[in-house]
Protein backbone atom coordinates (compact mmCIF):
# COMPACT_ATOMS: atom_id res chain seq x y z
CA UNK A 1 0.00 0.00 0.00
CA UNK A 2 1.35 3.38 -1.02
CA UNK A 3 1.97 6.06 1.54
CA UNK A 4 -1.05 8.27 1.88
CA UNK A 5 0.08 11.89 1.79
CA UNK A 6 -3.39 13.33 1.97
CA UNK A 7 -3.61 13.68 5.79
CA UNK A 8 -0.16 15.35 5.80
CA UNK A 9 -1.15 17.99 3.28
CA UNK A 10 -4.49 18.53 4.93
CA UNK A 11 -2.82 19.04 8.30
CA UNK A 12 -0.32 21.54 6.90
CA UNK A 13 -3.13 23.41 5.14
CA UNK A 14 -5.22 23.51 8.31
CA UNK A 15 -2.29 24.69 10.43
CA UNK A 16 -1.31 27.40 7.92
CA UNK A 17 -4.80 28.81 7.54
CA UNK A 18 -5.33 28.66 11.29
CA UNK A 19 -2.03 30.42 12.03
CA UNK A 20 -2.82 33.28 9.68
CA UNK A 21 -6.27 33.71 11.19
CA UNK A 22 -4.85 33.42 14.70
CA UNK A 23 -2.44 36.27 14.08
CA UNK A 24 -5.24 38.43 12.71
CA UNK A 25 -7.52 37.66 15.64
CA UNK A 26 -4.95 37.22 18.38
CA UNK A 27 -2.85 40.35 17.80
CA UNK A 28 -5.62 42.86 18.57
CA UNK A 29 -6.72 40.82 21.58
CA UNK A 30 -3.15 40.58 22.89
CA UNK A 31 -2.56 44.29 22.30
CA UNK A 32 -5.78 45.25 24.06
CA UNK A 33 -4.99 42.97 27.01
CA UNK A 34 -1.47 44.43 27.27
CA UNK A 35 -2.62 48.06 27.24
CA UNK A 36 -5.95 48.07 29.02
CA UNK A 37 -6.71 49.03 32.59
CA UNK A 38 -10.29 47.82 32.13
CA UNK A 39 -11.94 45.52 34.63
CA UNK A 40 -12.73 43.18 31.77
CA UNK A 41 -9.05 42.37 31.37
CA UNK A 42 -8.98 39.39 33.71
CA UNK A 43 -12.29 37.83 32.65
CA UNK A 44 -11.24 38.09 29.01
CA UNK A 45 -7.79 36.65 29.76
CA UNK A 46 -9.53 33.73 31.45
CA UNK A 47 -11.76 33.12 28.44
CA UNK A 48 -8.75 33.14 26.10
CA UNK A 49 -6.95 30.68 28.38
CA UNK A 50 -9.87 28.25 28.75
CA UNK A 51 -8.65 25.85 26.01
CA UNK A 52 -5.45 25.37 28.05
CA UNK A 53 -7.45 23.85 30.88
CA UNK A 54 -10.47 22.20 29.27
CA UNK A 55 -10.29 18.73 27.73
CA UNK A 56 -10.40 19.27 23.95
CA UNK A 57 -13.48 17.06 23.83
CA UNK A 58 -15.41 19.60 25.93
CA UNK A 59 -14.55 22.38 23.52
CA UNK A 60 -15.36 20.15 20.55
CA UNK A 61 -18.65 19.06 22.09
CA UNK A 62 -19.88 22.61 22.65
CA UNK A 63 -18.72 23.70 19.22
CA UNK A 64 -20.60 20.77 17.72
CA UNK A 65 -23.77 21.90 19.50
CA UNK A 66 -23.16 25.59 18.78
CA UNK A 67 -22.37 25.15 15.10
CA UNK A 68 -24.82 22.31 14.54
CA UNK A 69 -28.08 22.72 12.59
CA UNK A 70 -29.98 23.60 15.78
CA UNK A 71 -27.31 25.80 17.43
CA UNK A 72 -27.16 29.60 17.19
CA UNK A 73 -23.92 29.48 15.21
CA UNK A 74 -25.34 26.87 12.87
CA UNK A 75 -28.47 28.96 12.40
CA UNK A 76 -26.33 31.90 11.43
CA UNK A 77 -24.18 29.97 8.94
CA UNK A 78 -27.30 28.44 7.39
CA UNK A 79 -28.96 31.84 7.12
CA UNK A 80 -25.82 33.08 5.37
CA UNK A 81 -26.10 30.19 2.95
CA UNK A 82 -22.86 28.51 4.04
CA UNK A 83 -24.58 25.48 5.46
CA UNK A 84 -23.41 23.90 8.70
CA UNK A 85 -19.74 23.79 9.61
CA UNK A 86 -19.31 20.57 11.57
CA UNK A 87 -17.62 17.82 9.56
CA UNK A 88 -16.16 20.34 7.08
CA UNK A 89 -12.70 21.83 6.71
CA UNK A 90 -14.09 25.30 7.60
CA UNK A 91 -15.48 23.87 10.83
CA UNK A 92 -12.03 22.47 11.64
CA UNK A 93 -10.50 25.91 11.08
CA UNK A 94 -12.98 27.60 13.43
CA UNK A 95 -12.34 24.99 16.09
CA UNK A 96 -8.56 25.18 15.66
CA UNK A 97 -8.55 28.96 15.97
CA UNK A 98 -10.40 28.76 19.27
CA UNK A 99 -8.36 25.83 20.50
CA UNK A 100 -4.97 27.40 19.72
CA UNK A 101 -5.89 30.98 20.65
CA UNK A 102 -4.06 31.04 24.01
CA UNK A 103 -0.87 29.80 22.34
CA UNK A 104 -0.85 32.92 20.17
CA UNK A 105 -2.36 35.51 22.49
CA UNK A 106 -0.19 34.79 25.49
CA UNK A 107 3.27 35.12 23.86
CA UNK A 108 2.10 38.25 22.07
CA UNK A 109 0.64 39.75 25.22
CA UNK A 110 3.85 39.00 27.14
CA UNK A 111 5.94 40.55 24.37
CA UNK A 112 3.79 43.70 24.27
CA UNK A 113 3.82 44.02 28.05
CA UNK A 114 7.60 43.60 28.16
CA UNK A 115 7.97 46.68 25.97
CA UNK A 116 6.67 48.92 28.74
CA UNK A 117 5.17 52.32 28.03
CA UNK A 118 8.41 54.09 27.17
CA UNK A 119 8.90 53.15 23.47
CA UNK A 120 5.34 54.23 22.73
CA UNK A 121 5.78 57.48 24.63
CA UNK A 122 8.97 58.17 22.70
CA UNK A 123 7.18 57.42 19.43
CA UNK A 124 4.38 59.82 20.36
CA UNK A 125 6.86 62.62 21.09
CA UNK A 126 8.32 61.89 17.64
CA UNK A 127 4.91 62.60 16.06
CA UNK A 128 3.80 58.99 15.60
CA UNK A 129 0.06 58.43 16.07
CA UNK A 130 -1.32 55.35 17.83
CA UNK A 131 -1.50 53.15 14.72
CA UNK A 132 1.83 54.38 13.45
CA UNK A 133 3.48 53.54 16.79
CA UNK A 134 1.84 50.14 16.84
CA UNK A 135 3.07 49.10 13.40
CA UNK A 136 6.48 50.78 13.44
CA UNK A 137 7.51 50.42 17.07
CA UNK A 138 5.43 47.89 19.01
CA UNK A 139 5.25 45.16 16.35
CA UNK A 140 8.95 45.21 15.35
CA UNK A 141 10.06 45.32 18.98
CA UNK A 142 7.74 42.41 19.80
CA UNK A 143 9.19 40.33 16.92
CA UNK A 144 10.37 37.42 19.10
CA UNK A 145 6.86 37.24 20.57
CA UNK A 146 5.35 37.03 17.08
CA UNK A 147 7.72 34.27 16.11
CA UNK A 148 6.91 32.27 19.24
CA UNK A 149 3.19 32.84 18.71
CA UNK A 150 3.30 31.69 15.09
CA UNK A 151 5.32 28.58 15.81
CA UNK A 152 3.27 27.57 18.83
CA UNK A 153 -0.02 28.28 17.06
CA UNK A 154 1.04 26.24 14.03
CA UNK A 155 2.52 23.36 15.98
CA UNK A 156 -0.35 23.14 18.40
CA UNK A 157 -2.84 22.98 15.54
CA UNK A 158 -0.84 20.20 13.91
CA UNK A 159 -1.01 18.25 17.14
CA UNK A 160 -4.72 18.58 17.96
CA UNK A 161 -6.85 15.48 18.12
CA UNK A 162 -9.81 15.66 20.47
CA UNK A 163 -11.42 18.72 18.99
CA UNK A 164 -10.93 17.41 15.47
CA UNK A 165 -12.52 14.11 16.31
CA UNK A 166 -15.54 15.79 17.85
CA UNK A 167 -16.24 18.39 15.19
CA UNK A 168 -14.43 17.14 12.11
CA UNK A 169 -14.88 13.43 12.17
CA UNK A 170 -12.81 11.39 9.79
CA UNK A 171 -13.57 12.41 6.20
CA UNK A 172 -10.58 11.78 3.91
CA UNK A 173 -9.44 14.98 2.18
CA UNK A 174 -11.79 17.11 4.24
CA UNK A 175 -11.23 16.51 7.94
CA UNK A 176 -8.94 13.49 8.21
CA UNK A 177 -5.82 15.14 9.59
CA UNK A 178 -2.61 13.45 10.73
CA UNK A 179 -3.53 12.74 14.31
CA UNK A 180 -6.81 11.15 13.22
CA UNK A 181 -5.07 9.17 10.50
CA UNK A 182 -2.63 7.75 13.03
CA UNK A 183 -5.47 6.76 15.30
CA UNK A 184 -7.15 5.06 12.33
CA UNK A 185 -4.03 3.11 11.39
CA UNK A 186 -3.63 1.87 14.94
CA UNK A 187 -7.27 0.83 15.13
CA UNK A 188 -6.89 -1.18 11.97
CA UNK A 189 -3.53 -2.54 13.16
CA UNK A 190 -1.55 -0.88 10.34
CA UNK A 191 1.39 -0.29 12.64
CA UNK A 192 3.81 0.42 9.80
CA UNK A 193 1.81 3.38 8.55
CA UNK A 194 1.23 4.58 12.13
CA UNK A 195 4.98 4.42 12.76
CA UNK A 196 5.77 6.45 9.68
CA UNK A 197 3.36 9.22 10.53
CA UNK A 198 4.18 9.23 14.24
CA UNK A 199 7.93 9.34 13.70
CA UNK A 200 7.38 12.13 11.21
CA UNK A 201 5.43 14.06 13.84
CA UNK A 202 8.15 13.58 16.46
CA UNK A 203 10.78 14.80 14.04
CA UNK A 204 8.64 17.75 13.01
CA UNK A 205 7.92 18.80 16.60
CA UNK A 206 11.61 18.56 17.50
CA UNK A 207 12.71 20.59 14.47
CA UNK A 208 10.14 23.29 15.13
CA UNK A 209 11.15 23.73 18.77
CA UNK A 210 14.89 23.71 18.06
CA UNK A 211 14.41 26.33 15.35
CA UNK A 212 12.31 28.44 17.71
CA UNK A 213 14.87 28.35 20.51
CA UNK A 214 17.76 29.04 18.13
CA UNK A 215 16.10 31.99 16.46
CA UNK A 216 14.80 33.55 19.67
CA UNK A 217 18.17 33.03 21.32
CA UNK A 218 19.86 34.84 18.47
CA UNK A 219 17.38 37.70 18.55
CA UNK A 220 17.70 38.25 22.28
CA UNK A 221 21.51 38.02 22.10
CA UNK A 222 21.45 40.62 19.34
CA UNK A 223 19.23 42.95 21.37
CA UNK A 224 21.38 42.85 24.46
CA UNK A 225 24.84 42.77 22.98
CA UNK B 1 6.01 88.84 28.64
CA UNK B 2 5.63 85.17 29.31
CA UNK B 3 5.37 82.88 26.32
CA UNK B 4 4.56 79.61 28.00
CA UNK B 5 1.71 79.60 30.48
CA UNK B 6 1.10 76.32 32.23
CA UNK B 7 -1.32 75.66 35.02
CA UNK B 8 -1.86 72.12 36.27
CA UNK B 9 -3.68 70.59 39.19
CA UNK B 10 -3.67 66.95 40.09
CA UNK B 11 -3.91 64.62 43.01
CA UNK B 12 -1.84 61.45 42.65
CA UNK B 13 -2.25 59.44 45.82
CA UNK B 14 -0.46 61.28 48.60
CA UNK B 15 1.19 63.66 46.14
CA UNK B 16 -0.60 66.74 44.93
CA UNK B 17 0.52 68.89 42.04
CA UNK B 18 -0.46 72.52 41.83
CA UNK B 19 1.61 74.71 39.56
CA UNK B 20 1.04 77.97 37.76
CA UNK B 21 4.04 78.76 35.59
CA UNK B 22 4.70 81.76 33.37
CA UNK B 23 7.88 81.09 31.44
CA UNK B 24 9.86 83.03 28.86
CA UNK B 25 9.75 81.85 25.27
CA UNK B 26 13.49 81.51 24.82
CA UNK B 27 16.65 80.27 26.47
CA UNK B 28 17.07 77.38 28.85
CA UNK B 29 14.49 77.27 31.60
CA UNK B 30 15.49 74.93 34.40
CA UNK B 31 12.88 73.21 36.55
CA UNK B 32 14.93 72.61 39.65
CA UNK B 33 14.05 70.66 42.77
CA UNK B 34 14.67 67.52 44.78
CA UNK B 35 13.41 64.19 43.49
CA UNK B 36 9.71 63.91 44.23
CA UNK B 37 9.16 67.65 43.89
CA UNK B 38 7.05 67.09 40.79
CA UNK B 39 9.33 68.56 38.14
CA UNK B 40 9.22 65.52 35.83
CA UNK B 41 5.46 65.32 36.29
CA UNK B 42 5.13 68.95 35.12
CA UNK B 43 7.31 68.22 32.10
CA UNK B 44 5.22 65.17 31.19
CA UNK B 45 2.04 67.21 31.52
CA UNK B 46 3.46 69.83 29.17
CA UNK B 47 4.32 67.09 26.67
CA UNK B 48 0.81 65.66 27.00
CA UNK B 49 2.12 62.34 28.36
CA UNK B 50 0.02 62.97 31.49
CA UNK B 51 -3.40 64.49 31.46
CA UNK B 52 -4.33 66.67 34.43
CA UNK B 53 -6.81 69.46 34.95
CA UNK B 54 -5.38 72.72 33.78
CA UNK B 55 -4.47 74.92 30.86
CA UNK B 56 -1.39 75.13 28.69
CA UNK B 57 -0.74 77.89 26.20
CA UNK B 58 2.54 77.94 24.28
CA UNK B 59 3.31 81.07 22.27
CA UNK B 60 -0.34 81.81 21.71
CA UNK B 61 -1.38 78.23 20.84
CA UNK B 62 -3.71 76.46 23.23
CA UNK B 63 -2.45 72.92 23.84
CA UNK B 64 -4.83 72.24 26.67
CA UNK B 65 -7.81 73.91 28.29
CA UNK B 66 -11.21 72.85 29.68
CA UNK B 67 -12.37 71.55 26.33
CA UNK B 68 -9.27 70.75 24.34
CA UNK B 69 -6.35 68.39 24.81
CA UNK B 70 -3.86 68.21 21.99
CA UNK B 71 -2.53 64.62 21.81
CA UNK B 72 1.21 64.14 22.30
CA UNK B 73 1.96 63.37 18.66
CA UNK B 74 0.37 66.63 17.54
CA UNK B 75 2.42 68.84 19.87
CA UNK B 76 5.48 70.46 18.30
CA UNK B 77 7.80 69.30 21.04
CA UNK B 78 11.05 67.46 21.31
CA UNK B 79 11.37 65.27 24.40
CA UNK B 80 14.59 63.85 25.78
CA UNK B 81 13.97 61.21 28.43
CA UNK B 82 16.19 60.43 31.39
CA UNK B 83 17.30 57.22 29.71
CA UNK B 84 18.03 57.66 26.03
CA UNK B 85 15.23 55.22 25.09
CA UNK B 86 16.46 54.68 21.56
CA UNK B 87 14.49 52.17 19.47
CA UNK B 88 16.55 48.99 19.65
CA UNK B 89 15.17 47.62 16.36
CA UNK B 90 16.48 50.61 14.41
CA UNK B 91 19.97 51.84 13.60
CA UNK B 92 21.17 55.19 14.90
CA UNK B 93 20.33 56.81 11.57
CA UNK B 94 16.86 55.25 11.49
CA UNK B 95 16.31 56.49 15.04
CA UNK B 96 17.29 59.98 13.96
CA UNK B 97 14.98 60.03 10.96
CA UNK B 98 12.02 58.47 12.82
CA UNK B 99 10.68 61.87 13.86
CA UNK B 100 12.14 63.77 10.90
CA UNK B 101 10.14 61.63 8.44
CA UNK B 102 6.94 62.37 10.29
CA UNK B 103 6.93 66.14 9.98
CA UNK B 104 6.05 67.89 6.72
CA UNK B 105 9.10 69.01 4.74
CA UNK B 106 7.96 72.63 4.95
CA UNK B 107 8.21 72.50 8.75
CA UNK B 108 11.76 71.16 8.85
CA UNK B 109 14.04 73.88 10.12
CA UNK B 110 16.81 71.66 11.44
CA UNK B 111 18.57 69.30 9.06
CA UNK B 112 20.11 65.90 9.65
CA UNK B 113 23.64 66.92 8.70
CA UNK B 114 23.53 69.99 10.91
CA UNK B 115 22.41 68.06 13.99
CA UNK B 116 24.83 65.23 13.35
CA UNK B 117 27.63 67.77 13.24
CA UNK B 118 26.46 69.68 16.35
CA UNK B 119 26.32 66.54 18.45
CA UNK B 120 29.34 64.81 16.97
CA UNK B 121 27.56 61.56 16.09
CA UNK B 122 28.52 61.22 12.43
CA UNK B 123 30.63 58.11 13.03
CA UNK B 124 27.76 56.32 14.83
CA UNK B 125 25.06 56.49 12.16
CA UNK B 126 25.19 52.89 10.95
CA UNK B 127 25.46 51.37 14.41
CA UNK B 128 22.72 49.81 16.49
CA UNK B 129 21.89 51.63 19.75
CA UNK B 130 23.04 48.59 21.74
CA UNK B 131 26.59 49.27 20.59
CA UNK B 132 26.77 52.85 21.87
CA UNK B 133 28.08 54.17 25.19
CA UNK B 134 25.68 55.92 27.57
CA UNK B 135 26.86 59.38 26.54
CA UNK B 136 26.63 58.55 22.83
CA UNK B 137 23.11 57.22 23.24
CA UNK B 138 21.97 60.37 24.98
CA UNK B 139 23.51 62.53 22.25
CA UNK B 140 21.61 60.51 19.64
CA UNK B 141 18.42 60.93 21.67
CA UNK B 142 18.93 64.70 21.79
CA UNK B 143 19.61 64.80 18.05
CA UNK B 144 16.51 62.69 17.39
CA UNK B 145 14.35 65.11 19.38
CA UNK B 146 15.85 68.15 17.64
CA UNK B 147 15.16 66.69 14.20
CA UNK B 148 11.42 67.15 14.69
CA UNK B 149 12.21 70.90 14.57
CA UNK B 150 10.36 71.39 17.85
CA UNK B 151 9.02 74.71 19.02
CA UNK B 152 9.71 73.63 22.58
CA UNK B 153 12.41 71.21 23.71
CA UNK B 154 11.70 69.27 26.89
CA UNK B 155 14.61 67.57 28.63
CA UNK B 156 14.06 65.35 31.66
CA UNK B 157 17.38 65.12 33.52
CA UNK B 158 19.16 64.01 30.36
CA UNK B 159 22.45 63.60 32.22
CA UNK B 160 21.35 61.95 35.42
CA UNK B 161 21.66 58.37 34.16
CA UNK B 162 25.24 59.01 33.00
CA UNK B 163 28.53 58.60 34.83
CA UNK B 164 30.64 61.67 35.58
CA UNK B 165 32.81 61.21 32.54
CA UNK B 166 29.90 60.90 30.08
CA UNK B 167 28.32 63.93 31.73
CA UNK B 168 31.43 66.01 31.22
CA UNK B 169 31.48 64.67 27.66
CA UNK B 170 27.95 65.80 26.85
CA UNK B 171 27.64 69.14 28.68
CA UNK B 172 29.64 71.08 26.08
CA UNK B 173 27.19 69.86 23.41
CA UNK B 174 24.27 71.11 25.46
CA UNK B 175 25.94 74.48 25.93
CA UNK B 176 26.54 74.67 22.23
CA UNK B 177 22.88 73.97 21.53
CA UNK B 178 22.00 76.70 23.97
CA UNK B 179 24.03 79.13 21.90
CA UNK B 180 22.92 77.95 18.47
CA UNK B 181 19.25 77.20 18.95
CA UNK B 182 16.57 79.79 19.26
CA UNK B 183 13.95 77.42 20.64
CA UNK B 184 13.11 77.45 24.34
CA UNK B 185 14.33 74.48 26.35
CA UNK B 186 12.62 73.25 29.50
CA UNK B 187 15.29 71.41 31.42
CA UNK B 188 14.49 69.32 34.48
CA UNK B 189 17.41 68.97 36.85
CA UNK B 190 18.33 68.41 40.45
CA UNK B 191 21.97 69.36 39.89
CA UNK B 192 22.94 72.94 40.86
CA UNK B 193 26.01 72.51 38.68
CA UNK B 194 23.98 71.85 35.51
CA UNK B 195 21.68 74.74 36.33
CA UNK B 196 24.61 77.12 36.78
CA UNK B 197 26.11 76.03 33.49
CA UNK B 198 23.04 75.89 31.29
CA UNK B 199 20.05 77.76 32.65
CA UNK B 200 18.92 81.28 31.85
CA UNK B 201 15.74 81.10 33.84
CA UNK B 202 15.11 79.07 36.95
CA UNK B 203 11.92 77.63 38.41
CA UNK B 204 12.19 76.11 41.87
CA UNK B 205 9.87 73.22 42.63
CA UNK B 206 8.99 71.86 46.04
CA UNK B 207 6.35 69.27 46.93
CA UNK B 208 4.36 69.70 43.75
CA UNK B 209 4.47 73.49 43.80
CA UNK B 210 6.62 76.08 42.11
CA UNK B 211 8.01 78.14 44.96
CA UNK B 212 9.97 80.79 43.08
CA UNK B 213 10.96 81.68 39.52
CA UNK B 214 13.12 84.23 37.76
CA UNK B 215 16.34 84.88 35.83
CA UNK B 216 19.02 82.43 36.96
CA UNK B 217 21.62 85.00 38.06
CA UNK B 218 19.07 86.59 40.36
CA UNK B 219 17.56 83.35 41.63
CA UNK B 220 20.91 81.81 42.56
CA UNK B 221 21.81 84.80 44.73
CA UNK B 222 18.49 85.28 46.50
CA UNK B 223 19.21 84.97 50.19
CA UNK B 224 15.73 83.64 50.96
CA UNK B 225 16.16 80.57 48.74
CA UNK B 226 17.87 77.34 49.73
CA UNK B 227 20.07 77.25 46.61
CA UNK B 228 22.07 80.28 47.86
CA UNK B 229 22.60 78.61 51.22
CA UNK B 230 24.19 75.46 49.85
CA UNK B 231 27.88 74.74 50.32
CA UNK B 232 28.44 75.14 46.56
CA UNK B 233 26.40 78.36 46.26
CA UNK B 234 27.60 80.53 43.41
CA UNK B 235 26.89 83.58 41.26
CA UNK B 236 26.77 83.79 37.49
CA UNK B 237 28.25 86.52 35.30
CA UNK B 238 27.63 86.79 31.57
CA UNK B 239 30.84 88.17 30.08
CA UNK B 240 32.55 88.63 26.73
CA UNK B 241 36.16 87.82 25.98
CA UNK B 242 37.84 91.25 25.78
CA UNK B 243 41.61 90.73 25.81
CA UNK B 244 44.21 87.98 25.71
CA UNK B 245 47.51 88.44 27.58
CA UNK B 246 49.74 85.71 26.15
CA UNK B 247 52.75 86.79 28.23
CA UNK B 248 50.87 85.85 31.43
CA UNK B 249 48.67 83.30 29.72
CA UNK B 250 45.57 85.14 30.93
CA UNK B 251 42.37 86.41 29.34
CA UNK B 252 40.29 89.38 30.40
CA UNK B 253 36.52 88.97 30.40
CA UNK B 254 34.39 92.11 30.52
CA UNK B 255 30.88 92.52 31.84
CA UNK B 256 28.88 95.66 32.65
CA UNK B 257 30.16 95.64 36.24
CA UNK B 258 33.91 95.47 35.47
CA UNK B 259 36.15 92.68 34.33
CA UNK B 260 37.65 89.43 35.59
CA UNK B 261 40.85 87.65 34.63
CA UNK B 262 41.01 83.93 33.91
CA UNK B 263 43.53 81.53 32.47
CA UNK B 264 43.88 82.20 28.77
CA UNK B 265 40.90 81.00 26.74
CA UNK B 266 41.15 79.59 23.21
CA UNK B 267 38.09 81.65 22.27
CA UNK B 268 38.32 84.66 19.91
CA UNK B 269 37.68 88.17 21.24
CA UNK B 270 34.01 89.00 21.51
CA UNK B 271 32.95 85.43 22.38
CA UNK B 272 30.26 85.20 25.03
CA UNK B 273 31.45 83.39 28.12
CA UNK B 274 29.48 82.57 31.23
CA UNK B 275 31.57 82.46 34.40
CA UNK B 276 30.63 81.24 37.85
CA UNK B 277 31.96 82.54 41.11
CA UNK B 278 31.61 80.50 44.28
CA UNK B 279 30.32 82.48 47.25
CA UNK B 280 33.14 81.06 49.37
CA UNK B 281 35.74 82.51 46.95
CA UNK B 282 34.56 86.10 47.40
CA UNK B 283 35.96 88.23 50.22
CA UNK B 284 35.22 91.85 50.96
CA UNK B 285 37.45 94.87 51.62
CA UNK B 286 36.78 98.53 52.24
CA UNK B 287 39.55 99.71 49.90
CA UNK B 288 40.85 98.46 46.57
CA UNK B 289 44.32 97.67 47.85
CA UNK B 290 46.58 96.41 45.13
CA UNK B 291 48.96 94.72 47.51
CA UNK B 292 47.50 91.26 47.35
CA UNK B 293 47.86 88.45 44.82
CA UNK B 294 44.19 88.59 44.01
CA UNK B 295 43.65 89.76 40.43
CA UNK B 296 39.95 90.24 40.43
CA UNK B 297 38.75 93.15 42.53
CA UNK B 298 35.32 94.50 41.73
CA UNK B 299 33.61 97.59 43.17
CA UNK B 300 30.31 96.50 44.70
CA UNK B 301 27.42 97.73 46.73
CA UNK B 302 26.04 95.75 49.67
CA UNK B 303 22.41 94.95 48.91
CA UNK B 304 21.54 92.73 51.85
CA UNK B 305 22.98 90.08 54.11
CA UNK B 306 21.69 87.26 56.25
CA UNK B 307 23.18 84.94 58.86
CA UNK B 308 24.10 81.56 57.38
CA UNK B 309 25.67 79.59 60.22
CA UNK B 310 26.82 80.52 63.71
CA UNK B 311 30.01 81.96 62.28
CA UNK B 312 29.16 82.80 58.66
CA UNK B 313 27.17 85.51 56.94
CA UNK B 314 25.85 85.44 53.38
CA UNK B 315 26.10 88.79 51.59
CA UNK B 316 24.39 89.77 48.36
CA UNK B 317 26.30 92.43 46.46
CA UNK B 318 25.34 94.47 43.43
CA UNK B 319 27.89 95.02 40.65
CA UNK B 320 27.80 97.56 37.86
CA UNK B 321 26.68 101.18 37.69
CA UNK B 322 23.18 100.49 39.01
CA UNK B 323 24.24 97.54 41.20
CA UNK B 324 21.99 95.29 39.09
CA UNK B 325 24.37 92.35 38.65
CA UNK B 326 24.16 90.19 41.75
CA UNK B 327 27.18 88.57 43.39
CA UNK B 328 27.11 86.34 46.43
CA UNK B 329 29.81 86.39 49.13
CA UNK B 330 30.16 84.12 52.12
CA UNK B 331 32.23 85.69 54.90
CA UNK B 332 32.62 85.19 58.64
CA UNK B 333 30.32 87.00 61.03
CA UNK B 334 33.38 88.48 62.65
CA UNK B 335 34.51 90.05 59.36
CA UNK B 336 31.03 91.39 58.76
CA UNK B 337 31.13 93.11 62.14
CA UNK B 338 34.67 94.45 61.61
CA UNK B 339 33.74 95.91 58.22
CA UNK B 340 30.52 97.30 59.72
CA UNK B 341 28.55 95.98 56.75
CA UNK B 342 25.26 97.70 56.06
CA UNK B 343 22.96 97.76 53.05
CA UNK B 344 24.01 100.50 50.64
CA UNK B 345 27.65 100.51 51.75
CA UNK B 346 30.23 100.47 48.96
CA UNK B 347 32.93 97.79 49.20
CA UNK B 348 35.39 95.91 47.00
CA UNK B 349 34.78 92.28 46.27
CA UNK B 350 37.97 90.27 45.94
CA UNK B 351 37.38 87.19 43.83
CA UNK B 352 39.84 84.43 44.50
CA UNK B 353 38.84 82.23 41.62
CA UNK B 354 36.56 82.26 38.64
CA UNK B 355 35.04 79.07 37.25
CA UNK B 356 34.48 78.96 33.54
CA UNK B 357 31.21 77.43 32.51
CA UNK B 358 32.63 75.76 29.45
Amino acid sequence: MAFDWQPVWLTLKLASVTTVLLLLVGTPIAWWLSQTRSRLKHPLSAVVALPLVLPPTVLGFYLLIFLGPNGPGGGLTQALGIGTLPFTFAGLVVASVLYSLPFVVQPLQNAFEALGRRPLEVAATLRASGWDSFFHVAVPLARPGFLTAMVLGFAHTVGEFGVVLMIGGNIPGETKVLSVAIYDHVETLEYGQAHLLSAGMVGFAFLVLVTLYLVNGRISRGEHA
Amino acid sequence: MSQIDARFQARLGAFSLNVDLHLPGQGVIALFGHSGSGKTTVLRAIAGLERFDGTLVVKGDVWQDEKRFLPVHKRPIGYVFQEASLFSHLSVKQNLTFGLKRIPAAQRRIGLEQVVEWLGIGHLLSRKPQRLSGGERQRVAIARALLTSPRLLLMDEPLSALDTRSKADILPYLERLHDELSIPVLYVSHSPDEVARLADHLVLMEQGRSTAAGPVAEMMTRLDLAIAREQEAESILETTVAEHQPEYHLSRLDFPGGSVMTRMLPAPLGTRQRVRIHARDVSLALSAHNDSSILNVLPAKILEFAPLTEWQVLVRLGLGPDASIPLLARITRRSADQLALAPGKLVFAQVKSVVLAE
